[in-house]
């Protein structure tokens, strides 16, 4: 009972998404990232109804979900590191920040806690180059981090 | 009293919101009447949170400021005080620069229409609307602009092909992507100053004969995003986008759209394919996007700093423009200055300046205060430049010609600690990770040059001429300067700093 309810919603919801997003050109990128804002990743049960609205296959929309690193088949931990690897924040010490981070949570890259609170990801350049290292918490921003500063958000997170 | 706070991603990453709040809570706790502007950043990314109080007797600007410093600034009513910088215009980083592109970003709030116009928004689309299309696109050549996303082409050229190609439906697309490490002029004016691209990107429109643009940014930028959503609906508003631009009979509008992280999509013809809503796969070239672009209609596709830049040339003049820069790199250019640096931030100035006054002057050497190693120009796909070739001008022609390439104009600055061997793997890495899958050289060359790279380190023999023949390899057998352009951070790496692949670099580091 409980589990149809849920997918009911899940059908409502999506096909609400669908309707808000008629009449752009080109709406499947758009839909997507209204889906996974809504749910956290862009569930499976989802992609039916979706490709029905814009006739074309499950499959295509496969092909993009898995092309595009933002979208997510499963939620991710119910918070979000993103830490940027990219040159101007290694050239100012980002390694040293990344190893603190994955070290005190335990994981390495695209992992969760097992406790499902953090999820760490990488990021390559957040337009903070010159003021990295830099990371994005739960979408807001951070600069010049070291790995106190990083261990100390993190660990804010976790908590 | 009116105080600017900037809303720039990098000042509030430094904690701008907590500056804004903070003064807000003060000026309240003191009965004092003040106004408080989000502005964009000058730039001055060291001095962020950089604070500008306006008075009767003008403006000037303290930073960097923390929340904690907000309560002895009302205290010293905002006078003589520790963090006190003066005119932002007196500061030297500022005042050696040429702000044309940049002019209003950080002077002005950037959702206020009335404020852009003040300062010379709008004229520049004014003087278009005087034109016929033909003179608009006619003034863009003039004027000397190329492309400043990387590849350096002539704009008013990309725009005479859409121009001169008859369709029912034209589109302009601001490639606002910006992926490239050490880069981040496109977010800093999307952020400071929205309305520069929207009037750009309208000129753009009347002078081709296209009636509809999207800007596609990266997810990485929800700042960008919400500023520029919020100046579309405004400019739509007031009549400057919408069905008769400025009472003109010229339709124009646009909208946003969200990448969703591949660095490939800020390839052109990948970006169209993912605002079509398919994988960002690279599309071969011809047909041209001028001529076959966003759903198979002739496409103007331009980066945000072209786009831009399009109103300064309309309000100052083509031949204004053109007089700066050095030989065929006309105008100004953004340099973006990032890394192990002491000042780092968005450097505006006429082609032609040196890498080393960039790097040794203006930037001030590195922040660590250790010796600079090398440079990375261009992004991730640049070439890294050793001291001895500092004396390259910053121009198109000239960073070819030193076996490197401009790019996006971000410069990332390493001091000595820098292993060199390690950034070429991580370039491949970066390749590996970001490659589209089109061709084989890069999806299976970048994955390839890594080992190699580790066999490198290992010191086995052969390895090194092993690596030089995978970089030729991607270099000739890719569609685009993903695979294409990787060898020039792999292989100037290896011949600007052999000692970092010496086959005894591990004893030696021992
Ligand atoms: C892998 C790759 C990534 C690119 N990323 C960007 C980008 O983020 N922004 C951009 O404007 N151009 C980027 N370009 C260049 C574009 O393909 C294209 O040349 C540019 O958008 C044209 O605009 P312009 O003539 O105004 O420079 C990239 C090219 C490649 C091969
Ligand atoms: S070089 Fe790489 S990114 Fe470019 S088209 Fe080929 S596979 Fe795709
Ligand atoms: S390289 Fe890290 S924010 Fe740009």
């Amino acid at each position: 009972m409980a589990e149809n309810s849920a997918a009911s919603a899940l059908a409502q919801r999506v096909s609400e998404i669908i309707v808000e997003h008629e009449g752009l050109e080109g709406p499947l990128l758009p839909i997507l990232h209204a889906i996974q804002a809504e749910f956290g990743h862009v569930p499976d049960a989802a992609l039916p109804q979706i490709a029905r609205a814009l006739n074309i296959s499950r499959a295509d929309i496969h092909g993009v979900t898995s092309f595009y690193h933002d979208f997510r088949e499963h939620a991710a931990g119910r918070h979000v590191v993103k830490i940027c690897r990219a040159e101007a924040c290694q050239a100012s010490g980002g390694n040293a920040v990344a190893e603190a981070a994955l070290s005190r949570l335990g994981v390495t890259w695209h992992e969760t806690t097992p406790d499902g609170a953090v999820t760490v990801e990488p990021v390559y350049c957040l337009g903070l180059c010159a003021c990295g290292p830099a990371a994005m918490v739960d979408g807001k921003l951070h600069g010049r981090l070291d790995a106190d500063r990083i261990e100390t958000l993190v660990g804010e997170a976790r908590a | 009293m009116k105080i600017f706070v900037p809303r720039d991603a990098a000042a509030k990453a430094l904690g701008a919101d907590e500056v804004a709040n903070a003064i807000t809570a003060e000026a309240a706790a003191r009965g004092l009447d003040i106004t408080l502007v989000r502005n964009g950043t000058r730039g001055m990314v060291w001095l962020e949170p950089l604070v500008e109080v306006e008075t009767s007797a003008g403006r000037t600007a303290f930073g960097p400021v923390t929340a904690t410093d907000v309560k002895s600034l009302f205290e010293a009513e905002f006078h003589r005080h520790p963090l006190a910088l003066g005119a932002v215009e007196t500061i030297p980083f500022f005042a050696r620069q040429t702000r044309l592109t940049f002019a209003r970003c950080g002077l002005i709030d950037p959702l206020s229409l009335a404020d852009y116009e003040a300062h010379g928004g709008i004229a520049g689309l004014r003087a278009a609307l005087e034109m016929t299309s033909a003179e608009i696109v006619e003034e863009v050549t003039t004027s000397g602009l190329r492309g400043r996303g990387g590849a350096g082409f002539p704009t008013g050229i990309k725009w005479k092909t859409v121009h001169d190609t008859p369709a029912a439906q034209k589109y302009i697309v601001c490639n606002a992507d910006e992926g490239d490490s050490g880069t981040f002029a496109d977010r800093m004016i999307m952020e400071g100053d929205p309305f520069t691209l929207i009037e750009g990107m309208t000129i753009a429109g009347i002078g081709v004969g296209a009636t509809k643009g999207y800007v596609y940014i990266r997810s990485e930028y929800p700042d960008a995003i919400e500023v520029m959503q919020r100046a579309i609906e405004l400019a739509r508003h007031a009549g400057l986008l919408g069905p008769s631009v400025l009472g003109s009979h010229h339709a124009f509008d646009m909208e946003v759209r969200v990448g969703a992280g591949a660095y490939v999509c800020g390839e052109e013809t990948s970006l169209l394919n993912s605002l079509e809503g398919k994988r960002g796969v690279v599309r071969a070239k011809p047909p041209l996007p001028a001529i076959q672009g966003l759903f198979g209609r002739p496409t103007v596709i331009n980066n945000v700093i072209s786009l831009a830049t399009v109103p300064v040339i309309f309000e100052k003049g083509a031949g204004h423009y053109r007089d700066f820069g050095l030989g065929r790199s006309r105008g100004t250019i953004p340099i973006q200055i990032a890394g192990n640096v002491k000042y780092g931030g968005l450097f505006e100035t006429a082609f032609g300046m040196s890498l080393g006054a960039l790097v040794d002057e203006v930037a001030g050497g590195t922040f660590t205060g250790r010796p600079v190693k090398a440079v990375q120009v261009g992004g991730p796909l640049g070439a890294y430049f050793p001291r001895d070739k500092f004396d390259t001008p910053f121009g198109y022609e000239e960073f070819d010609g030193e076996g490197g390439l401009i790019g996006h104009a971000g410069i990332v600055v390493f001091d000595d600690n820098a292993d060199m061997l390690k950034m070429a793997r991580f370039a491949l890495e970066f390749c590996a990770v970001e490659s589209c899958g089109k061709c084989t050289p890069c999806r299976l060359g970048a994955v390839r040059g890594m080992e190699t790279v580790d066999r490198i380190a290992s010191g086995e023999p052969g390895a090194l001429e092993l690596l030089t023949d995978l970089c030729e390899t991607m270099r000739d057998g890719s569609l685009c300067a993903l695979g294409g352009f990787t060898p020039y951070p792999v292989m100037s790496a290896v011949s600007h700093f052999p000692d970092d692949f010496n086959a005894t670099r591990q004893e030696a580091a021992e």
